[in-house]
């Protein structure tokens, strides 16, 4: 009768599944990749070093869980390590990194390192994260930096603004934009971005050591000192250069909002630079970049990097091929120049980067040569996720006013880093 | 006839004799809030129809100017999902293939499982539906770790299975997986619908069967079956809404080829480059629901006769 | 009567077939409802413990063993009552108060009115009855993506009522972050209520008419009889509803995060998000553990004794 024929149809369809799924284990000449960069910009920048290795005879099994700073894509990649099934490789951020390599689970790349001389040519802050005594595990790919401002050069023409130096300029430049009926400070209001403002605030306002000691070091003292209350408030006074309807917004909005000539200027990495980009957008021409005032001379970094994970042994000689790819000068460049970030590397050329691109790599060897090159506490490498997570809690609180004056916000923000050590 | 004693009458079947005011108050109720569920979907399906330019420069609930076809094309054939850029089309087949033996078995464990639990009772019945019945609350979030390291040692024994007989007959495929997963948790659904349905099915038939001689599975198979029809329905319908539309599993247990299509839209609609195309998203997000829809839209009457006939009943 | 000798008949008819067969038979029905009961226990009450288990360690990123006895729910405790500023978790369990009892009470009070309205003897009654169902069909995400865009102020709601010229018009809950909890209840409760109302339509229609030609007969009043006889005659069904509302309550996490957006000012969490974000993206496997468990403790507390008062009652 219809109804038990239907059910064992799809008993049937089942059982067929289970026989015909044969050889499911990837293809030995396949790399099989985790990450989230799904958006058209992005995977164009991806496409180099796919097909990079297609020119090597290696193939691409692409796994793109979407969720902008990674969030599902770290799910996935758990539930496949603990399944005992890792990809060759993942995008990976710092501490994630280094947690895989405590538990074990990364392979061993360091022949390829010494080869490649890597220590020499990637930042000395980048190798606490690829390197876990003495093994390297991961590469980088590229270097951010989220100290900028973007500013609209039509715009900053229009109101007769100057690159402002320090932050109080910054405050006179918005307040022109005021003046003249544009929204002077885009923003999307999620707490990552908020965070990653706040960095930039914290640096100007303390200077570039003072962001160290607090952030990177976790110094009582610095944390609950005035300057970091001032830092606070110099947050409370950029909110009010935001339009109403912030709230929630996504990054690449707020981007738009620049491009467009609705709002003066942005405060955000330099992967805001594919925007531009994507709209067809000149550095230089249609748009400024500037370090944050009060912040030239430093880079607070984040890098998207590559893990690699412990595979068996078939599987390995697309997985070396596809960290040498990675860490070639050539994909380095080629990968970078679309993706708006500055190589891993130190030493392949700027030639073709345009200027702010330019400006990013100079800044870069200088501040690494200086001890000025520092993680962004916003974006996972200054401390564990725990912490930056704590630090993201308590100042989207205080700008969303569920925090309401500096001295709370300096208490808040002690008790949550304590909270989640 | 006064309108109450009108709209008493009306649930005894006699045709309704309603006051003139009353009708017109229910049906411009009903008319009212069929506008509002209607809403958001209307607004969507325009959305999808405009070029970009009107969706973020015009009103959206004004008629499209322009009216094109390009995102539904886009999100079929075009859209990217990371860095394959060939839209929804592929992947909604993994749903496919995954849904459909997913739903027929929970449906039917839940099945004999209401079977049992209401016509072969014993000691601790109740206790054990109860416990069955909690299954439903457990938050799916907190399982995924060790479903992933119990998924992994199946994919194990496939790759066992593999190296000795040449066939991993299906242990560590990711639809495999997910048709575990998906069964697993919704047998506590499920069993709920058949078991309140078979609760209030007719004693007399069974034993009149079990005095003729019939087994277990005949009875089953002879009497109940035939007319578990319209639970049958309700049950498939839940189901497979709530895998088709489950995101969670499959991005954690088939990312990548084996994605659902759910997974993909996710991909799309996520993208977190500049310009977010809405009209894209919006048609992207239809075809996920398509399916869905056109299960609704069809089987509906059958899923308030299914309820009817017992599925609510105690 | 037939039914007790029937017993006797079929003792006297099967008993020489040999002790196994019966048993066999007997034990049929357990065996094959073992096999559900099996998967539950382990995959779900299994599950359960390991979680209850991890609760106790100090687990971060990965899982381990290192017991550290209440603390993790010490955390918890001491963020219950932390209001001012709120701690996160006191956020979750504020907003799951009140997403949780205005979804569900919603649902089933929309439902309720509906399926009566409908229940009136309609005409267009195919037509109207899918328009409210079909959004449950849309999932959790397709349903987010489209009450965001509906509620933006910039390009939804908003803007189209300013355009239409009533332009004092405001509502941008939806970039509030005080009011975005209500808009992810409205988001669900125009996605579930329909499901409810066909629910309660189908329980309407199953009431045996007797009764009510009896209670008419009996002189009592309309409103005496809905809150008499017929709502208490669908308490089956209030039961399923109730099921299966608390059940997509708890797991309206995609729901979430696709209408606010990524949880700005912390002000949309929820216990199913705290969950999620302290055992995948905080790496606090431990602390989301406990929270987890604390989650399911209350669900029981609420469910198991509504439950267990629902199941030992007699058939009406």
């Amino acid at each position: 009768m219809k109804l038990r024929s239907i059910l064992m149809a799809g008993v049937m369809t089942a059982g067929a599944l289970s026989l015909a799924s044969g050889a499911s284990a990837a293809d030995t000449k396949d790399v099989q990749m985790l990450h989230w960069w799904t958006s058209g910009g992005e995977a164009a920048a991806v496409n180099v070093i796919r097909e990079a290795l297609a020119k090597q005879g290696y193939g691409w099994k692409d796994v793109p869980v979407a969720g902008g700073g990674g969030g599902a894509a770290m799910t996935t990649l758990k539930a496949m390590v603990a399944a005992g099934n890792p990809p060759t490789a993942s995008q990976i951020l710092g501490y994630y990194a280094m947690d895989y390599s405590e538990a074990g689970k990364l392979a061993d790349i360091t022949p390829l390192a010494t080869k490649g001389d890597w220590a020499k040519v990637i930042p000395t802050a980048l190798q606490k994260f690829t390197t876990v005594d003495g093994k390297w595990g991961a590469v980088p790919v590229n270097i951010h930096s989220v100290n900028w401002i973007w500013v609209n050069k039509a715009l900053m023409e229009k109101i007769g603004g100057a690159e402002p130096k320090n932050f109080d300029e910054l405050i006179a430049l918005l307040d022109k934009a005021k003046k003249a009926g544009v929204i002077p400070l885009a923003l999307g209001g999620q707490p990552w971005q908020e965070a990653t403002m706040f960095d930039s605030v914290v640096t100007s306002t303390g200077g570039v050591d003072f962001y160290k000691k607090a952030f990177i070091d976790l110094d009582a003292n610095a944390l609950k000192s005035d300057t970091m209350k001032k830092s606070f408030d110099n947050l409370a006074k950029l909110r009010d250069y935001l339009d109403p309807n912030y709230a929630g917004r996504d990054w690449n909005l707020a981007t738009a909002m620049v491009i467009k000539g609705d709002a003066l200027l942005q405060v955000m990495g330099d992967w805001a630079k594919g925007e531009f980009k994507n709209a067809n957008k000149e550095a230089g021409k249609d748009y400024l970049c500037y370090r944050f005032p009060g912040t030239d001379g430093s880079v607070l970094y984040n890098t998207d990097m590559f893990a690699f994970f412990q595979v068996s042994a078939d599987r390995q000689a697309a997985q070396t091929a596809l960290a040498d790819t990675t860490m070639s000068p050539d994909v380095q460049i080629d990968f970078n120049l679309i993706k708006g970030s500055a190589p891993a590397r130190m030493d392949v050329s700027d030639a073709k980067f345009d200027a702010c691109g330019k400006k990013a790599i100079a800044d870069i060897k200088a501040a690494n040569a200086k001890g000025t090159f520092l993680g962004s506490m916003a974006q996972n490498y200054a401390q564990p996720p725990a912490i930056a997570t704590a630090y993201y809690d308590v100042v989207t609180k205080f700008l969303h006013g569920e925090i309401k004056t500096s001295d709370e916000a300096v208490k808040q923000l002690i008790a949550a880093i304590d909270s989640a050590k | 006839m006064s309108a109450a004693d009108a709209l008493l009458a009306a649930p005894s079947r006699e045709p309704a004799r309603h006051s003139n005011v009353t009708r017109v108050v229910i049906y411009g109720l009903l008319i009212v809030f069929a506008i509002i569920y209607l809403l958001p979907l209307v607004v969507m399906v325009m959305t999808s129809l405009k070029p970009l330019e009107e969706v973020t420069g015009g009103n959206m609930f004004y008629l499209p100017q322009h009216l094109t076809f390009e995102p539904w094309t886009k999100a079929w054939g075009t859209a990217c999902v990371g860095l394959t850029c060939a839209g929804l089309k592929g992947y909604v087949w993994n749903s496919v293939k995954m849904v459909v033996p997913a739903v027929l078995i929970s449906t039917l464990l839940g099945a004999l499982n209401g079977y049992v639990l209401t016509k072969w009772r014993f000691p601790g019945h109740k206790l054990v539906f109860g416990m069955m019945l909690f299954a439903c609350f457990i938050p799916f979030q907190s399982v995924l770790i060790p479903m992933a390291t119990i998924l992994g040692k199946l994919g194990a024994i496939g790759q066992s299975l593999e190296n000795t007989i040449g066939l991993s007959l299906g242990f560590g495929n990711p639809t495999v997986n997910l048709v575990l997963v998906h069964v697993v948790y919704g047998l506590g659904f499920t069993t709920l619908f058949f078991r309140n349905y078979y609760e209030t099915f007719p004693n007399e038939l069974v034993r009149a069967a079990q005095i003729d001689g019939a087994s277990f599975f005949q009875i089953f198979r002879r009497i109940l079956l035939p007319n578990s029809m319209p639970i049958f329905i309700v049950t498939v319908i839940y189901q497979f809404t709530n895998i088709w539309n489950d995101f969670l599993f499959g991005s954690t247990f088939a990312a990548g080829d084996s994605a659902p299509m759910t997974v993909a839209l996710y991909n799309i609609v996520n993208t977190s480059t500049g310009i977010v195309e809405y009209n894209t998203n919006m048609a992207a997000a239809m075809i996920a629901a398509a399916p869905t829809l056109v299960v609704y839209v069809l089987a509906g009457r059958y899923f308030v006769s299914g309820l009817m006939a017992g599925a609510v009943k105690g | 009567m037939t039914t007790t000798t029937q017993p006797i008949a079929l003792a006297v008819v099967h008993q020489p077939q040999g002790g196994m067969r019966d048993r066999l038979r007997d034990w049929l029905p357990r065996l094959v409802l073992g096999p559900s009961f099996l998967l539950i226990l382990f995959f779900v009450y299994g599950f359960n413990l390991w979680t209850l288990l991890l609760s106790f360690t100090n687990s971060k990123a990965f899982s381990n063993f290192n017991f550290i006895g209440w603390a993790n729910y010490q955390k918890l405790w001491t963020w219950t009552f932390q209001s001012d500023p709120p701690s996160n978790w006191y956020t979750a369990i504020v907003n799951m108060g009140i997403f949780g009892g205005l979804y569900v009470v919603f649902c089933l009070a929309l439902g309720l009115f509906l399926a009566i309205l409908l229940d009136q003897k309609i005409r267009g009654e195919g037509v109207l009855r899918p328009l409210y169902l079909y959004p449950l069909a849309l999932s959790f995400i397709v349903t987010g993506t489209a009450w965001k865009l509906f509620l933006d102020p910039r390009i939804g709601l908003e803007k189209a009522v300013h355009d239409l010229g009533w332009t004092s018009f405001h509502f941008d809950w939806v970039v509030n972050p005080r009011m975005m909890i209500y808009c992810v209840a409205i988001a669900g409760i125009w996605q579930t209520s329909g499901f409810v109302m066909a629910m309660f339509l189908a329980a309407l229609r199953g009431i045996d008419s007797e009764i009510l030609k009896a209670a008419q007969i009996d002189g009592a009043s309309v409103y005496a009889t809905y809150r008499r006889i017929i709502i208490p005659m669908m308490r089956p069904a209030f039961m399923s509803a109730l099921i299966i509302l608390t059940h997509m309550a708890i797991k309206s996490y995609d729901l979430v995060l696709s209408v606010t957006g990524k949880n700005p000012g912390g002000a949309a969490e929820l216990p199913s998000t705290f969950m999620y974000s302290y055992t995948f993206t905080r790496n606090q496997m431990g602390v989301g553990s406990a929270s987890a468990v604390i989650m399911l403790a209350t669900i029981a507390a609420i469910m198991v004794p509504y439950l267990y008062s629902e199941l030992k009652e007699k058939r009406q």
